[in-house]
């Protein structure tokens, strides 16, 4: 079983994230949840949200306490959170921010890291700062856990009238990331 | 052909009451059920669902205009949890005496104070005696098969009771997961037309409602309970055909591992999945341990619940409520009195987890059978309440 934690904040779409993955996986006849974390939803307020996958049925239902992946949506959570808390030993963070690799890899601790400018092309592809469906691509880049198009198919199911750009926007996610095993 | 797809399961929830063809939902709002009557407005104002929403300034409101539709000839659905269900609590018990066949979809929640959101059993417990039909749901397909399956129980004419669907808020409601959701051709019959033998038509008026003298009274709530508890039959079979016809088992009393094990776990609801990783993982230990469930909590299933777990030297009742200076558990209660009559009987002993939405870790149910194997050893039974997962 694969646990993945997103970290975000209210209105940037870490739960949209962790659904997405999960339909994307249960499309591929593999078994999946997603949940957020459970609570009221404040604009801004740092959230959490949960994807597991695996390929039997998940009966496992508590919260996620040590994620085989972190996604870090909003670079300045990393200031004010310790995103790799009960990650897994070689676990894998994916990171929204300018710098590169090396330097979270030093900065968290942690041996696999993902980079990519997920605001930058938020806001070139879409105009504004939402940086869901990009670090879905970011992620897909350094852990191959559905197949991209899946993903895709669920963008243009759920997002109709912008699937172009976000599509756009999440393809280039995968080009333009920066993986360190 | 039915499609298996990942889904919210209070969406599939309301899924299944468009299915059913609902003619009337009356609801409220209230954390962690909105999702469903939410989407079962956009339903209704999409044209999807050729349905009347009642929007209503309160759940006590909710659960009456749900009983009027229902006394009209119409199909009521309704939803809530917690504090909801506590308003409408005086409806609840007038639903089932007037022997209408309204369905709601209960989002598992804690009872205030102090103020919580997060989910146990303690809205459930609350109408245990209310006199509905009343069945648990472990996940998202059982959510959506159970609300579907209660229409067939509530509206036959050997039952005529209200029927509510339990599962667990925020673990169950705001969960993606993939259900099985059937296309509306293969569903379509399924339900035949609601025609209750009586019903408020003005061309035929009939009175509901009336007073109980003292002379009638008693006449009245025995007959009340003959109907809960002859339904029984009724349940089994609509289960057996759904099985039949759809290839999903569902039993009063689910078991797993439980013919053989010495320590039989007992629960209700999604931790009941859960429970069975416990048991595996022990299992592979060699400690002969089961899990079993009460999904039919009410009418009580006696002789389902004696036959599951009769071999069994413990049975470990986990409560998700307290009952306050009491049992301390309400289904501890419930199971102790169960198995009371039987000469060979297992020890039964009670722990409470999970209130208010604190995480049942599976090194909690293992220290649960740690109980159970205690009990067999020593005899002693642990303290009331003993409170499995408590900061001490």
């Amino acid at each position: 079983m694969i646990e993945i934690r997103f970290h975000g904040r209210g209105g940037q779409g870490a739960v949209t994230s962790a659904e997405i993955l999960a339909q994307a996986a249960i499309e591929e006849g593999e078994y999946a949840t997603a949940f957020p974390s459970f609570g009221s939803e404040r604009r801004g307020a740092p959230v959490l949200a949960f994807t597991r996958i695996d390929k039997e049925q998940i009966k496992l239902r508590t919260g996620i306490y040590q994620p085989d992946i972190v996604v870090v949506l909003d670079p300045t959570l990393i200031e004010s959170h310790n995103v790799a808390e009960g990650l897994k030993k070689n676990g894998l963070v994916v990171i929204n921010t300018k710098k590169p690799p090396e330097f979270w890899k030093e900065e968290i601790g942690v041996n696999r890291v993902c980079t990519v400018k997920a605001t930058v092309i938020a806001m070139q592809e879409l105009g504004v700062p939402i940086t869901n469906i990009i670090m879905l691509g970011a992620l897909l880049k350094a852990e191959p856990l559905v197949r991209p198009e899946m993903i895709e198919k669920r963008i243009r199911e759920r997002f109709p009238h912008i699937a172009e750009k976000e599509v756009r926007a999440f393809d280039r996610a995968i080009n333009e990331s920066r993986v360190i095993q | 052909m039915a499609h298996r797809t990942g889904i919210e399961v209070s969406l599939a929830i309301a899924e299944a009451a468009r299915q059913a063809e609902v003619e009337v939902i009356s609801a409220y709002p209230i954390t962690p059920q909105t999702h469903i009557v939410e989407r079962l407005a956009k339903m209704v104002a999409d044209g999807d669902l050729e349905a009347d929403f009642i929007t209503v300034e309160s759940e006590h409101t909710a659960m009456s205009a749900a009983v009027g539709a229902s006394l009209a000839g119409a199909r009521a659905f309704t939803a809530t949890s917690s504090q909801g269900l506590a308003l409408m609590d005086e409806i609840v018990y007038l639903a089932s005496s007037l022997r209408t066949p309204v369905v709601m979809a209960l989002a598992n929640r804690s009872l205030s104070g102090p103020i919580s959101i997060w989910n146990d059993h303690s809205d459930i417990m609350n109408v245990r005696d209310a006199g509905w039909i009343s069945i648990f749901a472990n996940n998202g397909q059982e959510a959506y098969d159970l609300t579907l399956m209660a229409y067939k129980i509530a509206e036959d004419h050997r039952v005529l009771l209200p029927v509510m669907i339990s599962f667990d808020g925020f673990i169950l409601t705001h969960m993606i997961e993939p259900v099985c959701v059937f296309d509306d051709e293969e569903i379509k019959g399924y339900l035949p037309p609601f025609n209750p033998p009586y019903k408020a038509d003005p061309e035929h008026p009939v009175t509901f409602g009336p007073v109980g003298v003292p002379d009638i009274y008693t006449e009245a709530k025995k007959q009340q309970d003959f109907a809960i508890r002859s339904s029984i039959s009724v349940i089994k079979e609509v289960f057996a055909d759904f099985e039949k016809e759809f290839g999903r088992k569902y039993k009063p009393v689910e078991s797993y591992m439980a013919e053989d094990a010495d320590v039989i776990l007992l629960s209700q609801g999604s931790v009941y999945e859960t429970t069975e990783i416990a048991v595996d993982r022990l299992r592979k230990e060699g400690k002969k341990v089961g899990s079993a469930e009460v999904r039919l909590w009410r009418p009580f299933p006696f002789e389902d619940l004696r036959k599951a777990v009769a071999n069994a030297k413990v049975v470990v009742v986990l409560d998700r409520a307290i009952s306050f200076g009491g049992q301390p558990g309400p289904l501890l209660g419930e199971i102790r009195s169960a198995l009371y009559p039987l000469e060979k009987k297992p020890g039964v002993i009670g722990v409470t987890a999970g209130l208010g939405g604190r995480d049942i870790m599976i090194q909690d149910y293992e220290k649960m059978f740690e109980y159970g194997y205690n009990y067999l050893k020593t005899g002693k039974e642990p303290e009331a309440v003993t409170i499995v997962g408590l900061r001490e």
